[in-house]
């Protein structure tokens, strides 16, 4: 790969009239790596993230995920990226192997392969008696399981996690972080957005964006450290306030 | 449901949906009260087009009769009208139609003058004992539709407004339904080509609709007893033609929408537009040439034309080359436009 870093931003900027939603952000994120997007309600994340993914036009500044550059070849990153979005965005009347089965195909995965693939997925979350369940009919925690195995489904370089967690219950949480562990520990990059600032501290690197501004980027340990706090709660709250 | 509520409609219109216009409430003054004043009247009840519900001898009853709605004309006959007749005078008779509704008042009109024209003859004929021909003699055949039936005339023009109907309305509401839902979000972010994501929500719907329309010819068949003239193959191709454009329509809408009511308000719009100016109810060669030009963009229209063309007249290829050319080329225009209106990156 000619690129060093997985995610590459530079200078990346998005304005809606004379409103500037993301301002000339720069960040890296390396290989393996579970990289926290910190920020309050509006920060400018969720824009962010659709740059990155393609969803999303920059107005100026450069993106290359998984090697390709987002504004050029978008279609060539959306082979090399997984996304869940903060809206739950799989089909509520397709059954649960459908969901699976429609996707593999999008992704190209080849007819022979795509069987195995849901029976292992299937298997992987446990869902075993509610293979044939329609997905509207699950309840939340297990949506959200499911949502993120379907963006894994194509083993991405990198998996776009926009607030996977919110409103689910904590041991739901906890399975949940437990199956980004294992995606990272395989060398799938993750790139995660969450309020829960408890959460934060399970990233390797985590940034909090103000207003558009990333305004500290760092691990979580140097991060308390550098703002003599025992929380990333405390990091948030004091950078938050300005 | 989807197939159950076109198959209702379908009978319903196809029986109801009929301008035939008959039992006209007739009010008779008859200020004659004589043996031919009786005849002309007893030609008019003979008719199976008039009622006669009231009889008097003053205008203003008749008027009153006309006012309540009670009746639709009134034959008022002056006294001395036989007198005049024996005497080889012209003898006037007057005939008030409410015209309210205007078809029905034409034709109101029509019916009653033949019987008079009729009548009139009969009593020259009997006074000089020579047949009277009316100088040109018109013989109308009805061809392709032998019995003027109306049924036989609009169930093919219903049968096109349900198969637009599930086409355009259907496709209008899938992309929007998925961008309220979020799905499309989820789909974005895939490598899919929008062409791909194209067919695939467009192939469903098309495939409905000809599963509805081959409901609708089998009621038509069995139930109003057409007799298909053409190929039903080629109306097959033709439906084939013409619902990619539909649903392009549909499609093109979707794209625009950014709710599913906005996607209805416009669905309807342009659905109200096209059926009334199809040609289904009022003919399009008695609208104004302006409005005649905008005929030319409703593809109902062009179905329409097709329908009657193929199934009762059975008009083969070369005769509606013409409908099939232009639909192809409105289903090129509307699909591209819509494809290129179809974005998966947001500005």
């Amino acid at each position: 790969m000619k690129h060093k870093y997985i995610v590459q931003v530079s200078k990346l900027t998005k304005k809606f009239g004379s409103f500037t939603a993301v301002d000339k952000i720069s960040f890296n994120v390396s290989k393996g790596e579970i990289f926290g997007f910190l920020g309050a309600n509006g920060a400018g994340k969720t824009t962010a993230i659709k740059m990155l993914i393609g969803l999303s036009k920059p107005t100026s500044g450069d993106a290359i995920v998984a090697g390709f550059d987002v504004v050029k070849e978008p279609e060539k990153v959306k082979y090399k990226i997984g996304y869940m979005s903060q809206k739950f965005s799989l089909y509520d009347d397709l059954k649960v192997f459908e969901n699976i089965r429609m996707y593999a195909g999008i992704y190209g995965i080849p007819k022979k392969e795509i069987n195995s693939k849901i029976d292992n997925l299937i298997q992987e979350l446990g869902m075993e008696a509610m293979r044939n369940n329609l997905v509207g009919d699950l309840p939340l925690g297990w949506k959200q399981k499911l949502a993120f195995a379907v963006a894994m489904v194509h083993n991405p370089t990198v998996v776009f996690l926009d607030e996977p967690t919110s409103g689910v219950d904590p041991i739901t949480r906890r399975q949940f972080w437990e199956m980004i562990y294992k995606a990272s520990e395989k060398g799938t990059t993750i790139f995660i957005t969450t309020h829960y600032l408890d959460e934060a501290e399970y990233c390797t690197r985590a940034s909090i964006m103000v207003d558009g501004v990333i305004k500290a980027l760092d691990t979580p340990k140097n991060l308390k450290e550098n703002f003599g706090v025992k929380s990333m709660k405390e990091v948030f709250v004091k950078l938050a306030r300005g | 449901m989807l197939f159950v509520m076109p198959f209702v409609q379908l009978i319903l219109l196809g029986y109801a949906a009929d301008f035939e216009v008959k039992n006209l409430n007739l009010h008779v003054i008859d200020n004659d009260q004589s043996q031919y004043s009786r005849g002309l009247i007893s030609k008019f009840s003979a008719s199976p087009y008039f009622n006669i519900v009231n009889y008097s001898f003053r205008d203003q009853d008749g008027m009153k009769d006309m006012k309540k709605g009670n009746a639709d004309l009134i034959l008022e006959i002056p006294s001395k009208f036989e007198k005049k007749l024996v005497n080889r005078e012209a003898s006037p008779i007057h005939l008030s139609i409410d015209a309210v509704n205007g078809v029905k008042a034409g034709l109101a009109n029509a019916y009653s003058n033949m019987i008079i024209r009729d009548y009139n003859f009969e009593l020259l004929e009997k006074s000089t004992g020579k047949v009277f021909l009316p100088p040109i003699g018109i013989t109308t055949l009805d061809w392709f539709n032998p019995g003027m039936n109306y049924s036989t005339f609009m169930v093919p023009g219903i049968l096109v407004l349900l198969v637009t109907m599930v086409g355009m309305f259907l496709s209008a509401m899938i992309v929007v339904r998925e961008k309220e839902i979020g799905t499309i979000e989820q789909l974005n972010v895939t490598p899919i080509k929008k062409h791909q994501f194209i067919i695939g929500k467009l192939m469903p719907f098309l495939l409905i609709a000809l599963l509805e329309l081959t409901i609708g010819l089998i009621v038509a068949k069995l139930v109003f007893h057409i007799e298909f003239q053409g190929s039903i193959l080629l109306v097959y191709a033709f439906s084939l033609v013409y619902l990619t454009a539909v649903l392009g329509i549909g499609l093109l809408i979707s794209t625009i929408s950014e709710t599913q009511q906005q996607a209805m308000f416009i669905s309807w719009f342009f659905f109200v537009i096209f059926i009334l100016m199809s040609g289904l109810f009022t003919p399009i060669e008695s609208m104004p040439a302006w409005a005649q030009k905008i005929t030319w963009f409703n593809p109902i229209k062009y179905f329409i034309e097709f329908m009657r063309m193929v199934l009762l007249k059975g008009s083969p290829f070369k005769d509606v080359a013409h409908q099939f050319f232009i639909m192809a080329i409105y289903g090129l225009v509307i699909n591209t436009l819509a494809v290129w209106n179809y974005r998966k990156v947001s500005e």
